[in-house]
């Protein structure tokens, strides 16, 4: 059943993304989009990546799409046709294909417990983890412990995306030299039906994102999930309402401010550990017993990338609507 | 049947990788060709996944009455790429806008021909200032 599953989904993804070359209206190639992430987080599902699937469903369907709907806001809604032959690139792309799928022909078979890839440290974390960390989510004990260095990398990788994108956009806030009054409105605010459930919504996803970050250690979720729920929430309330409502709530100068807290308080995780003789990121040493210090660690760690997730993300969205925003109001630049 | 059922995620894998590849080669617009380029990246996710995957196995979640659990280093790799991904899609979309302010498109050709005729602008101001050069030097 499972199997069937699997096979439907993914020829409906396959659709999906053929579907996406030959439109020529970006609106609705965003909207395909949006359903093609939707569509791989139920077959992360269908494959027991539970964790994964929670990730892309917030990230893909959720953030990317709107950050595009922005960007199509802000240039053109519709491709211009390009006259340029496309018979070479078909022949490379289909001769590249061809020799991948000769390449398939060595591969595992999908679905075997005897493959290479279960052979090394998988049943070992799989054994062991319960025990050595304490925590069921065994994705959650590798992602923070067993593999918390790469995972700090990660989200200074994040960090310094954020960094990026302010380079380039920045935050136009109310009141710049060249903005006029009036730009940041929207135009749902006078809508009542979408202000009202946006009203009750919006308290309800928080709650969820502080769930998602504290109970990821039990069930699916964590840090990287609850940051971008969280940033979802405030995305809404700024869609619904306006964006200076939402710079009252949360002001972009905090969110340039948790941004680098978040990644620093998980930095410093690490240096408490090597304070306490242990190595960088050994939460062993972090309390008596051993177990309880992984506890500590990586509840501390997970609260470090929830941080700087949803400030990244919540600040990205910022730097976006707030072209949008000067756009509108017949800004030239 | 079963060497169907045993590669056919690899071949949609395979397929939707080049469905991306082909959208970021021939694609116009430079937002289309991101979201090819996010196609291109939820294809290679797609397979990490399943790799990890055991037939008759359960999510990597401890629970009672459960012996078999899929292999969770994928999925923690993978995790992380998404979030990673996003944020990269922010900054290849706020180049995008960028591009628009100075070009004024963001269609592929109208960039290149409004590449083509300030190399052009710029080598005849350049032809023209060298001749004055000549000029002033003859005199």
């Amino acid at each position: 059943m499972s199997l069937l599953i699997d096979l439907v989904l993914l020829a409906m993804l396959a659709l999906t993304a053929l579907r996406i070359v030959f439109l020529k209206d970006l609106f609705a190639v965003v909207m395909l989009f949006g359903i093609y992430s939707f569509l791989s987080a139920v077959i992360f599902v269908n494959l027991d990546a539970v964790d994964v699937a929670f990730t892309e469903a917030s990230v893909g369907a959720g953030i990317s799409a709107v950050l595009m709907l922005v960007t199509l806001a802000l240039t053109e809604r519709k491709e211009v046709e390009d006259k340029r032959p496309k018979l070479m690139p078909f022949l490379a792309v289909v001769l590249t294909g061809s020799v991948l799928i000769y390449g398939t022909v060595d591969m595992p078979d999908f679905g075997h417990s005897n493959n290479p890839v279960h052979e090394h440290v998988a049943p070992r974390y799989i054994e062991t983890s319960p025990t050595e960390i304490g925590l069921p989510n065994m994705v959650t004990s590798v992602l923070a412990s067993y593999r918390g260095f790469d995972t700090l990398g990660e989200t200074f990788v994040v960090f310094s995306a954020l960094v990026g994108v302010l380079a380039l956009l920045g935050i136009r806030r109310k009141g710049d030299e060249d903005d006029t009054p009036g730009a940041h409105e929207s135009p749902f605010e006078t809508h009542s039906v979408l202000s009202t459930v946006a009203k009750l919504l919006i308290p309800l996803v928080v709650l969820f994102a502080l769930y998602v970050q504290f109970h990821g250690d039990f069930g699916p979720g964590g840090g990287f999930q609850a940051g971008v729920i969280a940033a979802a929430a405030l995305i809404l309330y700024s869609l619904v309402f306006n964006l200076d409502s939402a710079f009252k709530v949360v002001p972009p100068k905090l969110l340039i401010f948790l941004a680098p807290f978040g990644a620093l308080l998980y930095a410093s995780v690490g240096l408490v550990s090597m304070a306490r003789g242990g190595n960088f990121l050994d939460y062993n040493v972090l309390a008596a017993d051993p177990v309880a210090g992984q506890h500590i660690g990586i509840i501390v760690i997970e609260l470090g990338v929830g941080i700087t997730v949803f400030a990244v993300m919540l600040s990205i969205f910022y730097a976006f609507a707030s072209q949008a925003a000067f756009k509108r109001s017949g800004g030239t630049r | 049947m079963d060497y169907i059922t045993d590669h056919y995620n690899y071949w949609i894998v395979i397929f939707l990788m080049m469905v991306g590849f082909y959208i970021v080669i021939t694609a116009n617009n430079l937002v289309k060709k991101i979201v090819g380029l996010n196609i291109f990246q939820t294809s290679v996710f797609m397979m990490y996944i399943s790799f990890g995957k055991i037939t008759g196995g359960s999510a990597p979640i401890l629970a009672d009455g459960i012996d078999t659990y899929s292999n969770p280093l994928p999925h923690v790799l993978i995790l992380t790429a998404i979030v990673v991904g996003v944020a990269t899609t922010a900054v290849g979309l706020s180049l995008i806008i960028r591009i628009k302010r100075a070009y004024g498109s963001v269609e592929e050709n109208e960039l290149e021909e409004k590449d083509l005729q300030d190399l052009n602008n710029h080598s005849v101001h350049q032809s023209a200032s060298t001749q004055q050069l000549n000029k002033d030097v003859a005199l």
